[in-house]
């Protein structure tokens, strides 16, 4: 037993995807006692992206540091006003025939730039010249659209607000003013952003996999039980019991499981679907394959003759096949028990991506993070990525792990694929 | 290549050669029975196909005696073997242990005839539970046999005897596993087995067919001496008609299950009657006399 | 004298374990056959008679490999050619080669015909599907095998059956050695016979022009082959013609292999029968001495150290011991006096 779980870790394949297993799964088991937020929590509207927000009105109030970044003009000319975009005011300037002698798309001449782009520019007359070069709508639509951003100075010094609404100029804020981030009363890092309901997708991606991984554990657990079980007593007992054990197998063998699932789970309705009843009945419709096999390798080990020594020797039928037949198959067990849950997370994910996952106002799954995704346009209009890629990321990092571990038990288990 | 050398030779070990007992050509029919059958038949239904393995066969098997039942592969001699243990039913016919119709209806009944008789079979990688080690085999006899509550001294005392029985040593192979023995070591430890467990007739299958014809002296050896000691009788099922001719007190010989030649091996090996009999004989590869290929029709 | 059909010099072939030790299970194997004749190989299992026929062929795949030495076939040197040249050139026309388990390696949705014509194709023939069928019939006639097998599924066919076809098929182009491993222990006693009878006849019209047939049945390998070479620990022990080999062995390994026979003869029920003691040695570490010593009734120290060569001592007898011929034959004579 112990030489065995040595070879188990000895093998590179099943060391990798426990490693990346054991990852995901400590991720989840420690991440809830350092981010104690519920995870269906909006926090705001919409999607969000990824990165640090800080509180407009908190910085105010925090205290400043002088800091005195020999770039940070630059910067702020560059962040109001890409250079990108200089160029295109150039282009159009140049276009439509007004003096640009000596304008160039520098921060020294960045003034200058938009003084003769206010002398010379009106949406009326862009729309009715059509100069060359600017002569498509969406060309003049990105030219209102700058003329609009510049219609606001870009370079008066701000005035700091005291209150809601109350607007007095407390004092001048100088350009080498800082806050530290941790020091502003409310700052919130949001490494994957926000889904559609403003909610932390990190939190919520983490809470989700846990689930998840619940769903599949139960699921694979019930599959495999249910399986082992048929399998033992239609492999040993055989006549009469075998076939009709295998005349059920045979129908769900027949029936899609997938289908089966989609109809009973529909049939329950949104409300009455609980994460328990999910992996239930997700369990109760994949035994089939292991109890097939597990029949096929406990009639074959039935006739082995260790087992009628043993019957020889007079042992119970429990005795036999608790000490005689399941430590020949346990190793087979294990691999199809990490196989069931790694479909069982599938399974889980393809119903919730058909909208018959668990009840959505409960609890997060990584199913349901999808079909949020796909509900509120997260591919298509709003190209949030942070919504639905590291949720197809996890559910392939822990299909992949499960399976890797699952041929680095077969190279262990089965000596005909030793190399 | 020159040796100033004699040649010494070293004693040889008489577990090495097979012995035979006192009398090699005794006459067993006078000995109380201890397993007949009459009659005794199989059939298995696979579908719509009807097989009969084992067809109407009488047998009466001495005390002591040393029966082999010959048979080429599908002749039904495994069926016959599995009917014998007990580990199947026979769909017809009667068998009796020890004079008394033979019983194992219930699993009371069954664990009390398996007392009387135990089995060696012919592969011995496949007779041991990979996961008990050597130790728990032997224990597991002794507690089968009432010694469950015997002090651990004499528990080890009994599987080093039984050990030493079979020309091997307990102390090196406690802690190990059957499987780290070669072929012939687990069988002669299958031996040790049968030594501790006594029972009334000892049915061995094959037991030399997956072991080196120059170790198999030392298996037939280990089984003798058990028969001549405790007087079991034991049925040798085999293919191999001459080691079959060399052991046996009296021959079955089995085709399509049915029996259809038995006797003294002198009778029925030397002077066969029935024309299956006389085929296998003739066709069986032979030193001294010659192996006439020309009688043999190319089907 | 005859043509060597056969010459086979100083080959050494070794298997490389997962562990990545060397075995060397073919041990500088020296032997040749002539023409029109067979050679049988003894010996216990795991002494390397099934490795040399896998050896012979030039053929090799992990974890065999070929070491040293050199297999002269009918004059032409099959060492060193690599796998594809020896598939296309050596493989079924000058070497064919029958694993014990041959009759259930036909693919069984195929008819028997087709294997045939993929052996033609694999040595790029020129010959065309009529001719291929034409000389098949001719062959299966020939053989006494029923043509009408040509046209059936190899499952059709019974175990013994299957078996001569296989034979025949991979004999379709006259190969100039035979190599059978165990080709009828897995068949009852009257299709083997039949079998032997059919390679027999194959090597009488020519077909086959040599034969090396490995069996550990003694008795078998006494009546099908005309010399017996005794192999013991990847090493040859002692070679001479079936009949001396059989009643006389020199080698006291060769004598208590001999005397483990039983066959249902008058007389036979009163030989004595004796077992070698002990395992043949692990050939991973082989023993530095003679391989044999450890088991030897007559070793003396010496043995235990000192190689010993293979002796030829002439009439096709070779052995290998320290002992000469004339003192091994006094003590055996005063063991059964």
């Amino acid at each position: 037993m112990k030489h065995t779980l040595k070879n188990v870790f000895h093998s590179p394949r099943f060391l990798v995807g426990f490693i990346i297993f054991m990852t995901i799964l400590l991720t989840v088991l420690i991440y809830p006692y350092f981010v104690t937020r519920d995870p269906l929590q909006g926090l705001g509207k919409g999607f969000l992206s990824p990165g640090t927000y800080v509180s407009v009105y908190d910085a105010n109030n925090t205290g400043t540091y002088r800091v005195e970044l020999p770039e940070a003009d630059d910067n702020r000319l560059e962040s109001s006003l890409p250079v990108k975009d200089r160029q295109t005011m150039l282009d159009y300037l140049k276009a439509m025939g007004a003096d640009v002698t000596g304008l160039d798309t520098s921060n020294e001449n960045f003034h200058q730039l938009i003084e003769v782009w206010k002398a010379n520019y009106s949406d009326a007359d862009a729309k009715a010249k059509k100069y060359e070069g600017f002569s498509t709508q969406a060309k003049r639509n990105e030219l209102r659209r700058l003329n609009n951003r510049l219609s606001t100075d870009v370079s008066v010094p701000m005035s700091v607000t005291k209150g809601e609404g109350d607007s007095a100029t407390v004092s001048t804020v100088a350009t080498s003013d800082y806050v530290k981030v941790t020091e502003v009363a409310n700052a919130i890092t949001l490494p994957l952003g926000t889904d559609n309901f403003g909610r932390d997708t990190l939190t919520e991606l983490v809470k989700a996999t846990g689930i998840s991984l619940l769903v599949g554990l139960l699921a694979g657990s019930i599959a495999t039980s249910l399986g082992l079980l048929i399998g033992l007593l239609a492999g040993y007992i055989g006549g009469v019991v075998d076939d009709i054990l295998m005349f059920i197998c045979n129908i769900f063998t027949v029936i899609p499981g997938f289908v089966l699932l989609i109809l009973i789970y529909s049939a329950l309705g949104t409300n009455s679907r609980s994460i328990t009843t999910c992996a239930i009945i997700i369990g109760i419709t994949s035994w089939v394959w292991t109890a097939r096999s597990v029949r096929s390798q406990v009639i074959s080990l039935r006739n082995r003759d260790h087992v009628n020594l043993s019957k020889l020797s007079g042992h119970s039928l429990g005795r036999i096949v608790l000490t005689d037949i399941l430590p020949y198959i346990a190793s087979y067990v294990v691999m199809a028990f990490i196989l069931q849950v790694s479909s069982g997370i599938l399974a889980e994910a393809q119903l919730s991506m058909l909208g018959l996952g668990p009840n959505p106002n409960e609890l997060p799954t990584l199913g349901l993070m999808m079909n949020w995704s796909k509900l509120f346009g997260a591919y298509t209009s709003s190209n949030a990525w942070w919504a639905y890629f590291p949720v197809i990321l996890v559910i392939a990092l822990i299909s992949f792990s499960l399976n890797l571990m699952n041929t680095g038990l077969d190279q262990v288990f089965n000596p005909t694929l030793r190399d | 290549m020159k040796t100033d050398e004699k040649i010494s030779v070293q004693p040889e070990d008489t577990r090495e050669s097979v012995t035979f007992g006192s009398d090699r050509n005794k006459d067993f029919s006078k000995e109380p029975l201890c397993l007949s059958g009459k009659g005794v038949t199989r059939v298995f239904h696979t579908g719509k196909t009807t097989t009969v393995a084992v067809d109407h066969v009488n047998f009466e098997f001495h005390k002591g005696e040393l029966i082999s039942i010959v048979g080429e592969s599908g002749s039904g001699k495994t069926t016959l073997s599995k009917i014998l243990l007990g580990l199947l039913e026979p769909t017809e016919g009667e068998i009796f242990f020890k004079g008394q119709p033979r019983d194992i209806s219930t699993g009371a009944k069954k664990k009390e005839y398996w007392k009387g008789i135990q089995a060696i079979f012919q592969d011995p990688f496949s007779s041991y539970n990979v996961f008990h080690k050597i130790d728990a085999v032997l224990l597991d006899c002794i507690n089968m046999r009432g010694g469950k509550n015997l002090p651990k001294e004499k528990k080890i005392e009994m599987m080093t005897e039984a050990c030493s029985f079979v020309n091997l040593k307990f102390a090196e192979l406690t802690n190990k596993y059957p499987f780290e023995l070669s072929g012939g070591q687990m069988q002669r430890l299958m031996i040790a087995r049968i030594f501790l467990l006594k029972p009334d007739i000892l049915l061995a299958d094959e037991p030399t067919s997956m072991i080196d014809a120059c170790s198999r002296a030392t298996i037939l050896d280990m089984l003798l001496n058990l028969r001549n000691e405790t007087g079991m009788t034991v049925i040798f099922i085999t293919h191999d008609i001459g080691l079959a001719y060399y052991i046996s007190d009296s021959v079955y010989i089995m085709e399509h299950g049915k029996f259809v030649e038995s006797g003294r091996p002198d009778e029925v090996m030397l002077t066969p009657k029935a024309p299956y009999t006389k085929r296998l004989i003739s066709d069986v590869p032979k030193i001294h006399e010659p192996w006439d290929l020309s009688t043999v029709e190319i089907k | 004298m005859a043509k060597k059909m056969l010459e086979v010099n100083q080959l050494t072939t070794k298997y490389i374990t997962r562990q990545g030790e060397d075995v060397y299970s073919v041990d500088h194997v020296t032997l040749d056959i002539e023409e029109g004749k067979s050679l049988g190989i003894a010996g216990e299992s795991g002494c390397g008679k099934s490795t040399l026929a896998l050896s012979l062929m030039g053929y090799y795949f992990p974890p065999l490999h070929y070491t040293s030495g050199t297999i002269v076939v009918d004059g032409k040197d099959i060492t060193g050619l690599d796998p594809d040249t020896v598939r296309k050139t050596v493989l079924g026309s000058d070497v064919a080669y029958i694993p014990q388990a041959a009759m259930n390696a036909l693919n069984p949705t195929r008819k028997v015909g087709k294997f045939i014509e993929d052996v033609i194709r694999a040595h790029e023939l020129p010959m065309d599907k009529k001719q291929i069928r034409e000389m098949a019939e001719q062959r299966f006639a020939k053989l006494g095998l029923p043509v009408d097998a040509l046209d059936k599924h190899s499952v059709e066919l019974s175990g013994g059956m299957r078996q001569r076809v296989v034979i025949a098929v991979s004999t379709i182009l006259n190969p100039k050695v035979l190599i059978a491993d165990e080709p009828s222990s897995a068949l009852d006693v009257t299709s083997q016979k039949m079998v032997i009878k059919m390679m027999k006849d194959m090597m009488a019209q020519g077909m086959v022009k040599s034969m090396i047939f490995i069996t550990h049945e003694l008795p078998l390998l006494y009546n099908v082959t005309d010399d017996i070479m005794v192999m013991y620990a990847g090493q040859i022990v002692e070679r001479g013609s079936a009949k001396e080999m059989v009643f006389d062995p020199i080698h006291p390994y060769s004598r208590g292999l001999m005397r483990s026979i039983l066959v249902p003869e008058e007389g036979t029920r009163d030989v004595k029968l004796t077992a070698i003691p002990g395992t043949p040695p692990n050939l991973k570490h082989p023993p530095i001495g003679c391989r044999f010593a450890d088991r030897c009734r007559y070793a003396t120290a010496a043995c235990k150290v000192n190689q010993q060569p293979l002796l030829d001592i002439g009439g096709g007898r070779s052995y290998r011991c320290a002992f000469s011929e004339k003192e091994l034959r006094e003590v055996y004579e005063r063991e059964d006096g």
